[in-house]
């Protein structure tokens, strides 16, 4: 499937073959029903997203007064101003710990079980675990909030970013071990066969060779797990009660309670918490869309 | 739980063995495993029992055995929610299919500016629900959003104060976020199709309707159903949206089950019949996984659902 078929090990042959198409065939009429759609689609994309960043610019007085598709006539930084003098620095930092500090165990955890499950598939235990992560894919994370609340409550990690945490790196976890152990499964066999030949220990072999094997995917997985925490809503609604433990998405839901009639300065808030992922996407976008589409190319 | 014994490691060295080298494999398993099992499966099992319980949320938990059940069952709100969360299926299946294939099938073209596209194309699965509800919120103020700034009657409307508007306002964001994805995935399906089937249908003199009807449409037969069950399982969980957006509102006009389940129990404080719906949840889920996997006949669908 395209983007998604980049493996560890023919990942520069796969990128090269996404980047230089084969030209059109002589002779194919454009396709214009799919080019219209295409088009349209672009438009209805894009123009919320240009309202977005040109009234994040404006003053709350021009705001009301002028055309809302012109650009604005005095660009300001009030808005973004307000925004960050209201804790925002702090729900940044907030959304960080909770991303970072569950996405890295989170994908150690599932590379290590993703390792097992591929290289003890003899094992019953293994495959009973194999069977569960699968299972989980389908457990929807709303289905299972209310006794998520009860043990973090009963941990006493009530309104805490550990209690973020643990419950993210949970729901991370199944499809992780799913993805990675595909990746895992390409290693060529021979390669494992020679590690065992020269001595090497399962876990020297998993550092050595699976892992730098199979970077580009643990890449993938890192990034798709950390966009779907970094925009979890239902876990700090439920999990956490007082703002200064708030991240980012809850904030901007906060906020946009408090300032519902200074729309620039809710729009600059949504710039403003959107910012860290575009730059991210900026920076990787090829690895973002495999990311978002992991699991779909095996 | 054989395997997980430790067995081959009594005597024999470390490394040169066949049962050593299997004895520290599962090993490798039981972090995941373990977070896994305290934070996904116990509270799987734990919404069962607590379906079968009493609690305010704050309280002792107390056994009250089919209260809640009864409760639940006997309340209009049910088949309320459930016909709401069926529609809200229906609707956004219905407008994102299409689509996503159309879009797909020119993304996995040959336009030299496709990558320009692609690159803004994407940018809605990048926002969080939060922030995509935010901004439409503001966008269709009836006094201070689009239509009124622009001064255009049609689109100066109570678009979140009508039901009918509401909910058609839903499916339009639920498009907006997620037509994109499943167009990567059309788009990848769209380019597994080996063109010689595409040579062999121009030698018969087949036009661009008729291949896209009788290649591109049943090749694509997987995907679709890859992407159906994405879609239909994944409009169950629609909650970050929704709660942001309308709150369920006008009136019940958006409460679909997800809601329903957090509006019992973290605001009405009611966590039995809460439990007993996201009980129900999980159950439409599973029933509707495992339809669309036998609808494709293959061993992918369920492999492939993604929770939150």
């Amino acid at each position: 499937m395209g983007v998604t078929h980049t493996t560890g090990l023919d990942r520069a042959a796969a990128s090269s073959r996404t980047h230089r198409r084969p030209p059109r065939p002589r002779g194919e009429r454009p396709n214009w029903l799919g080019g219209a759609a295409g088009w349209l689609w672009l438009v209805v994309v894009v123009v919320p997203i240009y309202w977005i960043v040109i009234t994040s610019f404006k003053s709350q007085s021009t705001y009301y007064a002028t055309n809302p598709l012109a650009p604005p006539g005095e660009p300001t930084l009030a808005n973004y101003k307000l925004v960050i003098e209201s804790d925002f620095p702090l729900y940044f930092l907030n959304s960080l710990i909770v991303t970072v500090g569950a996405v890295v165990p989170a994908v150690a955890f599932a590379f290590m079980a993703a390792y097992a499950i591929v290289r003890g598939r003899a094992g019953r235990f293994l495959r009973a675990v194999n069977s569960l992560f699968l299972m989980g894919l389908a457990i929807p994370l709303q289905a299972t909030i209310i006794p998520i609340y009860l043990i973090i409550i009963r941990l006493r990690l009530y309104d805490s970013l550990t209690a973020l945490i643990l419950p993210s790196m949970a729901f991370a976890i199944p499809l992780s071990v799913l993805v990675l152990a595909n990746f895992i499964r390409d290693v060529p066999k021979e390669l494992f066969e020679s590690m065992r030949l020269d001595g090497a220990t399962e876990t020297m072999t998993l550092w050595r060779l699976a892992f730098p094997l199979t970077r580009p995917a643990v890449v993938t997985v890192t990034i798709y797990n950390a966009l779907t925490i970094w925009n979890g809503f239902l876990l700090p609604l439920i999990l956490t009660q007082s703002p200064e433990k708030r991240t980012l998405p809850l904030a901007l839901w906060s906020f946009q309670g408090q300032y519902s009639v200074n729309v620039p300065a809710v729009l600059a808030s949504v710039m403003l918490t959107t910012l860290p992922i575009l730059v991210l996407y900026v920076l990787g976008r090829r690895q973002l869309l495999s990311g978002l589409t992991a699991g779909f190319g095996k | 739980m054989t395997a997980f014994a430790p067995s081959g490691r009594r005597g024999t060295p470390p490394t040169a063995t066949r049962g050593a080298r299997d004895g520290v494999l599962p090993w490798l398993a039981v972090p995941a495993l373990a977070v896994f099992v305290a934070f996904g499966v116990i509270p799987l099992i734990g919404v069962l029992l607590l379906s079968f319980t009493s609690w305010d949320g704050l309280g002792e938990i107390q056994i009250s055995g089919l209260t809640s059940w009864r409760a639940v069952l006997a309340d209009p709100g049910l088949p309320h929610a459930l016909w709401v969360t069926f529609l809200v299926m229906a609707a956004s299946w219905a407008v994102q299919t299409p689509a996503s294939i159309l879009i797909g099938v020119f993304l996995a073209g040959h336009q030299r500016y496709r990558a320009v596209l692609a690159v803004l194309y994407f940018i809605p699965l990048l926002l969080s629900s939060a922030a995509i509800a935010i901004t439409y919120k503001a966008l269709l103020d009836p006094n201070f959003g689009l239509g009124a700034g622009l001064h255009i009657g049609l689109l100066t409307q109570d678009w979140l104060g009508e039901p009918v508007l509401a909910f058609s306002v839903v499916i339009f964001v639920v498009s907006w976020q997620f037509i994109p994805f499943h167009s990567l995935i059309y788009q990848g399906g769209v380019r597994q199709i080996p063109r010689t089937m595409y040579e062999a249908a121009e030698i018969d003199g087949a036009g661009r309707v008729r291949k896209f009807f009788s290649i591109t449409l049943p090749q694509l037969k997987y995907t679709i159903i890859t992407s159906s069950t994405l879609m239909v399982v994944g409009s169950l969980t629609f909650f970050d949206l929704i709660f942001v957006l309308t709150a369920g509102g006008p009136g019940d006009a958006t409460r679909v089950l997800a809601l329903d389940m957090y509006k019992r129990g973290f605001q009405a404080n009611l966590m039995g019949p809460a439990s007993a719906i996201a009980v129900i949840l999980v159950l439409v889920g599973l029933a509707l996984a495992l339809f669309l996997r036998r609808l494709g006949g293959r061993d992918t669908g369920a492999s492939q659902l993604e929770g939150a």
